[in-house]
């Protein structure tokens, strides 16, 4: 078992992610994924206490655009490229719950 | 039922509502946001997620979030939006841009008409979800045999409104959620629509003993469609929970799902295969951070709110700020507030408003409504009569006293009523006996019988209140 992440995390991370991973690439992974964390742990040689934590790499903030209605489109299009449609609508194996 | 407590149990009640904004194009592209249309075509590569799109905010559904959080005295803050990961086919990106740590707003509250401050956690920003509609197996989602998915709603802005587990009724649920929605329409954030599902409420409920500071295991309940099935769907949901407990098990946390049709409420899934969402922050988008001078002008167009207009209400006709709830909730405090400077009977006013103008004033004028009250008040028309007239200004517009005058209203004389009433009783010798030697129960019952007998006759012109009295002074002497 490796000390920063174990096989079992990474397992369930690639459960999650909806991955089936083999037991060689799981033990691969899972020397991968440590090295990566290993990596990343020696920021911890740095005093951050007053660095704020990054959102995101460009200096900007506040990128917007207006509330304007664009061009309709053809739903076809974009209903041809699905594997099934039924009555205008993309067809899907069941599934179960809600969300938002 | 109204009552707080369950033999001996509280009910802990934080509720999380989702409204829709009211933008005319979605949060993060230009297909139109709007309700009902044709399947999937308020679409574009953004809503569908087609590889190679991104996203670019709405400013319109920033504004309306500000306000949202500002009219909800929220902290308007610098936020950062961050992809909840889920595979799901209603959001076709495997993932819902949404915000997590940095919300745009935190930290406010909410006054219900009873004076009850209920905390508000957080107001933040999100895409919604398509819908699905499941085939086969009845319809039940358990059964289905596939599913179909419309991506028009996909991508509509939301804001969600995380409430403080500070309710303890369904009524104060109820409360809760009908002040959220008249803010948000008051503000024009939302449409407030729970029948159309651009206003939708999830709900957690966990029970603990009566005088228990602490909390129990919640269960959130999914799939309520209005204010009438949040009640249900709580007062069923601790009912459930409190016969677990005293039956001796343990709740176990769980989302559930609100059956209209059998009024129950059904496991969806437990916490062992709870999401984990594995939040990051979104790459595609960069932070948001409202200047204070942009949020200062937002908070100077916000019109008056409800809580303060309850308060003007309740001043102008001398009454409580909670009895002028249902006036403001339906618009119509101004109107009364017009009416009454006019000199019309408060009491009158807000009686006519709440009980007999549910479809609107129509064509009323403050003019032609205080004139109205005016001759009801001085006797020239009875309650029957007035209400009448009302139905007819509300329809046509016109002169009260000219419609009452069409309808053939005059005020009966009393001693004309003397002689009908006199006539009546002799009609009726047994009810008469009992009106006379009954309890006020068996009073009451008689005297509607005789008040419709004498309205009947009268078709209506008569004044019950008058008729009451002369059948009170003539049993007593």
């Amino acid at each position: 078992m490796n000390e920063r992440i174990s096989r079992e995390d990474v397992a369930h991370v690639a459960r999650l992610a909806c991955l089936s991973l083999t037991d060689v690439e799981l033990d691969a992974f899972t020397n991968q994924l440590a090295d990566i964390l290993e990596h990343a742990a020696d920021l911890d040689a740095l005093d951050l206490e007053t660095v704020e934590p990054t959102a995101h790499p460009l200096p900007l903030i506040n990128v917007f655009r207006d509330d304007k209605l664009g061009e309709a489109v053809d739903r076809e299009k974009f209903l041809a490229s699905a594997p099934e449609v039924e009555n205008n609508q993309f067809k899907v194996p069941p599934a179960l719950g809600e969300h938002s | 039922m109204t009552s707080k407590t369950l033999d001996g149990w509280e009910i802990v009640i934080g509720l999380e509502v989702h409204a829709e904004l009211a933008t005319a194009t979605k949060l993060f592209s230009s297909a139109q946001n709007v309700f009902g249309g044709e399947p999937n075509t308020n679409i574009d590569p953004v809503s569908l997620g087609l590889p190679g799109s991104l996203p670019v905010l709405n400013q319109k559904a920033v504004e309306l979030a500000i306000r949202v959080g500002l009219a909800l005295n929220c902290r308007v803050q610098r936020s950062v939006f961050a992809r909840k990961n889920y595979f799901y086919p209603d959001m076709p990106k495997a993932y819902q841009i949404s915000q997590f740590d940095l919300p745009i707003n935190e930290g406010g509250w909410l006054e219900l008409p009873d004076g009850q401050r209920i905390g508000i956690e957080r107001a933040h920003l999100e895409e919604d979800t398509g819908k699905s509609s499941h085939v086969g197996g009845g319809g039940r989602i358990h059964e289905a045999d596939y599913s179909l998915v419309d991506y028009n709603r996909a991508g509509v802005p939301l804001i969600e409104i995380v409430g403080a587990p500070d309710l303890r009724s369904a009524e104060e649920a109820r409360s809760y959620v009908s002040e959220l929605r008249s803010i948000l329409v008051a503000i024009g954030a939302s449409d407030g629509k729970m029948e159309e599902g651009s206003m939708r409420v999830d709900c957690n409920v966990s029970v603990r003993p009566e005088g228990s500071e602490e909390f129990g295991t919640r269960c959130e309940v999914k799939n309520i469609n209005s204010l009438r099935s949040l009640g249900r769907a709580i007062e069923y949901e601790a009912q459930r929970q409190v016969d677990i407990i005293t039956s001796g098990q343990e709740v176990e946390q769980q989302t559930r799902h609100w059956d209209e049709a059998d009024g129950r409420t059904h496991t969806l899934r437990s916490k062992e295969e709870a999401f984990d969402y594995r939040y990051f922050p979104e790459p595609d988008l960069v932070p948001l951070d409202p200047s204070p001078e942009w949020i200062t002008e937002i908070q100077e167009s916000l019109p008056e709110l409800p809580r303060q207009r309850r308060i003007n209400l309740a001043e102008a006709a001398g009454i409580t700020p909670q009895e002028a709830t249902l006036v403001v909730e339906r618009n119509l405090d101004e109107f009364a507030i017009a009416v009454i400077e006019k000199g019309a009977d408060p009491t009158r006013v807000l009686v006519h408003l709440e009980n007999n103008l549910a479809d609107g004033i129509g064509e009323l004028t403050t003019e032609s409504f205080a004139e109205l009250i005016s001759l009801e008040t001085s006797g020239d028309l009875s309650a029957t009569q007035a209400k009448t007239v009302l139905a007819d200004l509300a329809d046509k517009g016109g002169d009260p006293k000219e419609i009452a005058a069409h309808h053939g209203f005059e005020a009966m004389d009393t001693s004309e009523l003397e002689t009908l009433i006199e006539g009546i009783l002799a009609d009726y010798p047994e009810d008469w006996t009992a009106f006379v030697e009954g309890d006020l129960e068996e009073r009451k019952k008689k005297s509607g019988f005789f008040v419709g007998q004498v309205m009947k006759m009268t078709k209506g012109q008569a004044d019950g209140k008058v008729v009451n009295d002369i059948l009170l002074h003539r049993a007593e002497s």
